[in-house]
């Protein structure tokens, strides 16, 4: 098997936390991302189905083997190819939590709880009595003698989250962990979530395709796409300045890529150009990369003249969609460069807008947020 | 609404509203002349039976003699299955390694094989001038044809593989995923067998055990030609009644009365799992 020693003794040790280089490959995919989280940081892992999000949790849990890298828990190796090191699952002490919970059916809650003490040698009095302990800690002792077919979402969930925490795990995974439930008890275990993740000494990543969900729960965000890492920072750097399209549609935001030329002045790669007002790219040379956003809300549109003091940025494209949102309307413009736009209901009606239609669009250059491109 | 429920009868209680199908008559005649051919020889069996004189030959020393010696060999032999055949089933359901489908078809022959064939072979194995069993009455001076353990290996041969598929069916659609749970848990990989993967097949464990239980039971060929006829050590149930029919009818027909209701009584063993179309697990 492996010449490796269960890491049982660093768990109290968790000042280093994980520092991981993981490299996993199918036939079709590769996995390659450098992850690292301090103790008690919580990582949230972004990105869109198919990235290989679960695949990361899989490797770090010992589900799947590196091809190469090193997984580094606490300052004990777990998987090291190149030195022949692989520390099963079972001796890992991971606390994961599967999207669909897993909770045994055939046990009580209780039991569920218990059933990492009692698979670690100990007497079933002494594993219940520790489980009770943790249902009580986590308010759920009234569900002690429920089986999971008995619980709702959200109840699993919690339970799914007590059995992993009574493993006293020396790091915490949770894949999708809110995915399931409904948009109520969502918000409600979002919150419990953030408490007990805080609450955690070792390390912890939430997987999630849910960008709210990352910028409540995490620390620190990590966007995977396909494979690779787009993007890492904390959860107001990623807000604010996404540097893959991804990202930025997910924080409701347009990215534009393109060339310096001149201060201030930025021309597009898609065509075009964009004024900027932003001091921090002032000190860049013409020519350098850049990304810049601007928000969907910060541009206008216009069928006719332009208003009197008329902004810096102002283009021409046409109607492309029109789409509702709960309290706006999100209109999609063709142009150079393309653009999405909120608009107020009573603006469409105004404006009569309907695909195909050619817009005028004009937006502050103080709307535009510029940055070094990565 | 009730003119698309075209096949049932108006009136009835539960409203389908599928268009349920009228059975064709060429597919209705020999379905009714199967069920006829199935059922009328047990009833025949059920009018035959010589009721008053049945307490009397039920008490013959030797019909209790044989129906206890069924019992006991059925048990042991099911016991044997479930102690080796639970480990094989595990291999057959997750080992990647090839030759596995090889080896479940192998395993799984004594299914067809005609009995008489499987004590033939196990008399070439294990009788006294067997390929093993040679070496067991060199040895140790024992020789396994002809005793009561004869008849359990004879019956765990031929009921064993029905334990083996069950098994192995239950296991491979078993959710492999609590398993990977169990060892984020700690659990190694044995205690997870026994703590979570057992408890979720225990359906269909009971389910083989009752088909292996009957099966053994019923078990004449291999029993007869492996371990012989012998009242008291090797003469089961099926042998005895085989023996009585020629001599004694009514005590041949009293004895299979008493297989039938053993039978009947595994089948309501069984009635969550078969007669319910498998809706329930």
């Amino acid at each position: 098997m492996t010449g490796a020693s269960p890491p049982e003794a660093t768990v109290g040790a968790s000042t280093i936390g994980l520092d991981a280089n993981i490299v996993v490959g199918r036939e079709d995919f590769e996995l390659r991302a450098q992850v690292r989280v301090g103790p008690g940081e919580v990582l949230a892992v972004l990105g869109p189905n198919g990235a290989g999000k679960t695949t990361l949790l899989r490797a770090l849990a010992g589900l799947l083997a590196l091809r190469e890298g090193h997984v580094e828990v606490g300052g004990a190796r777990w998987d090291d190819p190149a030195a022949n090191l692989f520390v099963p699952t079972t001796d890992r002490r991971v606390g994961l939590v599967f999207q669909d919970y897993r909770l045994f059916p055939h046990l009580s809650v209780l039991d569920n709880v218990a059933f990492a003490a009692r698979a670690r040698g100990a007497r079933r009095g002494v594993a219940r009595t520790g489980a009770a302990q943790v249902l009580e800690r986590l308010g759920l002792d009234s569900l002690a003698a429920r089986r999971p077919d008995q619980l709702s979402g959200g109840q699993a969930q919690r339970v799914a989250l007590a059995r992993a925490l009574a493993s006293e795990p020396a790091m915490v995974l949770l894949d999708e962990p809110l995915a399931a439930l409904d948009a109520r008890t969502r918000l409600e275990i979002r919150t419990e979530l953030r408490r007990h993740l805080s609450a955690f000494a070792g390390p912890s990543i939430v997987v999630t395709h849910d960008p709210l969900e990352a910028l409540v729960l995490a620390d620190r965000i990590l966007v995977l796409e396909e494979g690779r890492i787009a993007q890492t920072g904390t959860p107001s750097e990623v807000a604010r300045r996404p540097v893959t399209e991804y990202v930025a549609r997910l924080m409701g935001l347009n990215l534009y890529s393109g060339c310096l030329a001149g201060p201030g002045r930025i021309v597009l790669d898609g065509g075009g150009e964009l004024r900027t007002a932003t001091r921090s790219v002032e000190d860049l040379a013409e020519g350098s990369r850049v990304l810049a956003v601007l928000s969907p809300g910060a541009i206008s549109l216009h069928l006719g003249e332009l208003p009197q003091g008329s902004p810096r940025n102002v283009w021409t494209g046409t109607v492309s969609g029109v789409e509702l949102l709960t309290d706006r309307v999100r209109v999609a413009v063709t142009g150079a460069p393309d653009a999405l736009v909120d608009v107020t209901a009573a603006a469409v009606a105004e404006l009569q807008l309907s695909p195909g239609q050619e817009v005028r669009l004009s937006a502050k250059a103080t709307e535009v947020t510029a940055y070094p491109a990565p | 609404m009730m003119a698309l429920d075209r096949g049932d009868r108006p009136g009835r209680r539960d409203r389908d509203l599928r268009i349920t199908t009228r059975t064709p008559w060429p597919m209705m005649l020999p379905a009714l002349v199967a069920v006829l051919f199935l059922l009328l020889p047990l009833a025949g069996l059920l009018v035959r039976a010589p009721w008053t004189d049945l307490p009397q030959l039920l008490s013959e020393p030797e019909a209790f003699q044989a129906l206890r010696l069924s019992l006991v060999c059925a048990t042991a032999a099911t016991g044997l299955s479930l102690f080796f055949g639970i480990p094989l089933a595990w291999i057959l359901a997750r080992s990647r390694r090839p030759g596995i489908s090889v080896l479940r078809a192998l395993v799984t022959l004594p299914l067809v094989l005609p009995p008489v064939v499987g004590g033939v072979a196990l008399l070439v194995a294990l009788g006294r001038r067997g390929l093993v069993g040679r070496y067991l009455d060199e040895w140790f001076g024992y020789s396994l044809p002809f005793t009561t353990t004869a008849v359990i290996l004879a019956e765990t041969f031929v009921a064993m593989p029905f334990l083996v598929i069950t098994v192995e069916g239950a296991l491979r659609t078993a959710n492999q995923g609590l398993e990977e749970a169990a060892a984020t848990l700690g659990s190694k990989p044995f205690a997870t067998f026994r703590r979570v993967t057992l408890p979720l097949i225990a359906p269909s464990l009971v389910a083989g055990s009752v088909l292996t239980w009957a099966r053994a039971l019923g078990e004449f060929g291999a029993t007869i030609t492996f371990a012989g006829n012998f009242p008291g050590t090797t003469q089961t149930m099926p042998l005895k009644i085989y023996l009585l029919i020629q001599n004694d009818p009514d005590a041949g027909i009293a004895l299979s009365l008493v297989m039938l209701l053993v039978s009947v009584a595994a089948l309501a063993l069984l009635r969550d799992r078969w007669l319910s179309s498998g809706a329930r697990l």
